[in-house]
């Protein structure tokens, strides 16, 4: 009976999930980094990915965004199976990435990163020219969605850390992406700005929008997540909503004190 | 006013502060004023209408050359080839020239000018591409990529030339060096040339698509790679337009001087490199633009004309052409340790 009710279960979150990952393996040589990994990521839900150095978080995420297919298994999304062959495959289909280092060139403008490699253009006579108005406005509408004082044609260079996270979270919104997938997006920035990402990850979930939040730093997790799944050497050892656990238990699976849950 | 000025604790900058007149090029811009109001008032001839000509006309060949090093040191590269590039196609293109005038083709209008001309920056595309090609794409240095390509091509001049200089020659000659040493409005077409090329890569770098993308691989280039610009394309591109710019200085100076040299533009790689910088661009990438090269140009030069007509010892030249690199890029350094 116990197996029934998990597979009932199962079936009622792919139906909702906006993305899901079904026995996901990946091998590296003779090293197995990844092994049977199921992950249901339900639409405007914020998931904590959790395990420590070489439990496979990064492999699992470079998976989801399409730097390599797994060895095995199945990636579903919205009901349909895909395969994520390439990075810009990932994109187009709502999925983006918030890297560590924000991939922002700080000798841009805010606007100008947010647009970059999507550049608004007009056509003025012959010539396609850059929309520097249109992209500036826009940009502007996105800082205000995100509740952020950024000015869209001021220099990255002159930024806070957390206007250069807004200024990568905005970029995002722009792509209207429906799953932002952040790996450590908290690591190397002062607690007020840390504050301030964790508010941005708010409105995005708010605004309907997925995040998987790839991070070691327990109360950044615990402030936001709906959801934590924690791996360990491959595996999938735990995933259970935020309410129903602890840091301590969080921290026991991570180790290998706690076997599972 | 933009929409998102009502923030009380994110003050803008002052007008004064950002752009262009924060910028080295701003300073040296106004350094070349000073220079040149000093030298009109320390010598009765630098301001005469024939100096100012020969002045003009001096500096557009490494203007020329340094719009397309601008490109290249934007993306955070160099190019040191492009004085050898400049010499071999302009003796290439010489020797075309010759070889179509002797040919049926020759008997076409314009033909030993139209296909000189094309071939030789044929050559310098191909050039540029190959450098382009070993940087973007096999991971290559640019230094020594291109140092190697200095040392081949200024070595294939000698070899094809064999020391000799090659003169223009064939039924059109009159019409090719109208158009390399003529007049259009009153100005020496190289000073056209370089004020059109420099106008149109202005509108090319800050409004148009492949300028933002340049910008973006010398800021950050895993940013740029991870936001889907082709930083290899943007790359090859940008060593490309950079050859062309010295094969197009190459034509032109051999319509100058009425020959071109095997020892053509030899050592034009440093002075190319020095105007660019002076004018503000940074080795390190990412920022740049044609204002700055022609005014870097045109300071070099002024300097120089400056001290032939002052009677100084022409040993002297490149001594303060160093000092005036060092003191441009040491301004721009003490501004922004002040603004921090």
């Amino acid at each position: 009976m116990a197996d029934r009710t998990q597979v009932d279960r199962r079936f009622v979150a792919q139906a909702s999930a906006f993305l899901s990952l079904r026995g996901i393996a990946k091998s590296f040589g003779a090293v197995r980094a990844l092994d049977g990994v199921d992950l249901d990521i339900g639409a405007g839900e914020v998931i904590g990915l959790m395990g420590d150095n070489g439990a496979g978080k990064s492999t699992l995420t470079k998976i989801i965004a399409g730097n390599f297919p797994p060895t095995q298994g199945q990636i579903v999304l919205e009901g349909a199976d895909v395969v994520f062959d390439r990075p810009a495959a990932a994109r187009d289909a709502g999925i983006e990435v918030m890297y560590q280092d924000l991939a922002i060139a700080e000798n841009l403008t805010a606007a100008a990163n947010i647009f970059l490699g999507r550049e608004m253009t007009r056509r003025v006579g012959p010539f396609r020219l850059l929309d520097h108005r249109g992209m500036n406005r826009r940009a502007g509408e996105l800082f205000r969605e995100l509740k952020s004082e950024t000015r869209s044609d001021d220099l990255v260079k002159q930024m806070s850390g957390g206007q250069r996270q807004a200024v990568a979270i905005a970029r995002t919104r722009l792509a209207q992406a429906k799953l932002v997938l952040m790996d450590e997006p908290t690591a190397a920035i002062s607690v007020r700005q840390v504050a301030e990402v964790l508010d941005l990850i708010r409105r995005l979930r708010d605004g309907g929008t997925a995040v998987m939040l790839i991070s070691h730093r327990m109360p950044d997790v615990f402030g936001v997540c709906d959801r934590i799944a924690v791996l360990r050497r491959g595996v999938k050892v735990a995933d259970k909503p935020a309410g129903a656990t602890s840091a301590e238990e969080i921290t026991g699976l991570i180790t290998g004190a706690i076997e599972a849950a | 006013m933009s929409a998102t000025s009502e923030f009380a604790n994110v003050a803008r900058v002052a007008w004064h502060r950002r752009g262009f007149f924060a910028g080295q090029t701003a300073y040296v811009t106004l350094a070349f004023l000073i220079i040149c109001l000093l030298a009109t008032w320390l010598s009765g001839n630098f301001a005469t209408a024939g100096n100012l000509l020969n002045i003009s006309r001096n500096f557009s060949y490494i203007a020329l050359m340094s719009l397309g090093m601008t490109v290249v040191i934007i993306t955070g590269g160099i190019d040191l080839s492009v004085g050898s590039v400049c010499a071999l196609v302009a003796v290439c293109s010489m020797i075309v020239m010759r070889w179509v005038a002797g040919s049926p083709l020759g008997g076409l209008p314009y033909a030993s000018v139209v296909v000189p001309v094309v071939a030789g920056l044929a050559l310098a595309g191909a050039i540029g591409l190959i450098n382009g090609l070993l940087i973007a794409r096999l991971d290559l240095s640019p230094f020594v990529t291109t140092l190697g390509m200095l040392s081949i091509c200024r070595g294939l001049t000698y070899v094809i030339t064999q020391g000799r200089g090659q003169a223009p020659s064939g039924p059109d000659v009159a019409t090719f060096f109208a158009l390399t040493n003529g007049r259009l409005a009153g100005l020496p077409v190289q000073v056209v040339y370089v004020l059109m090329a420099a106008a149109a890569l202005g509108v090319a770098l800050h409004h148009g698509v492949w300028g933002r993308h340049l910008f973006a691989v010398g800021g950050s280039e895993p940013a740029a790679v991870r936001t889907g610009v082709r930083v290899s394309r943007v790359k090859i591109s940008a060593y490309m337009l950079c050859s062309l710019a010295a094969g197009a200085s190459g034509i032109l100076l051999a319509g100058w001087l009425g020959s071109a040299p095997a020892n053509l533009a030899s050592g034009y790689e440093l002075r190319v490199i020095a105007a660019t910088v002076i004018g503000g661009a940074n080795l390190a990438g990412g920022s740049g633009g044609p204002i700055g090269a022609v005014i870097g140009a045109a300071l070099i030069e002024v300097i120089r004309n400056a001290l032939v007509l002052g009677r100084v010892d022409t040993y002297w030249q490149d001594a303060l052409i160093g000092l005036i690199i060092i003191l441009a890029v040491l301004v721009d350094k003490l501004r922004v340790l002040q603004t921090k």
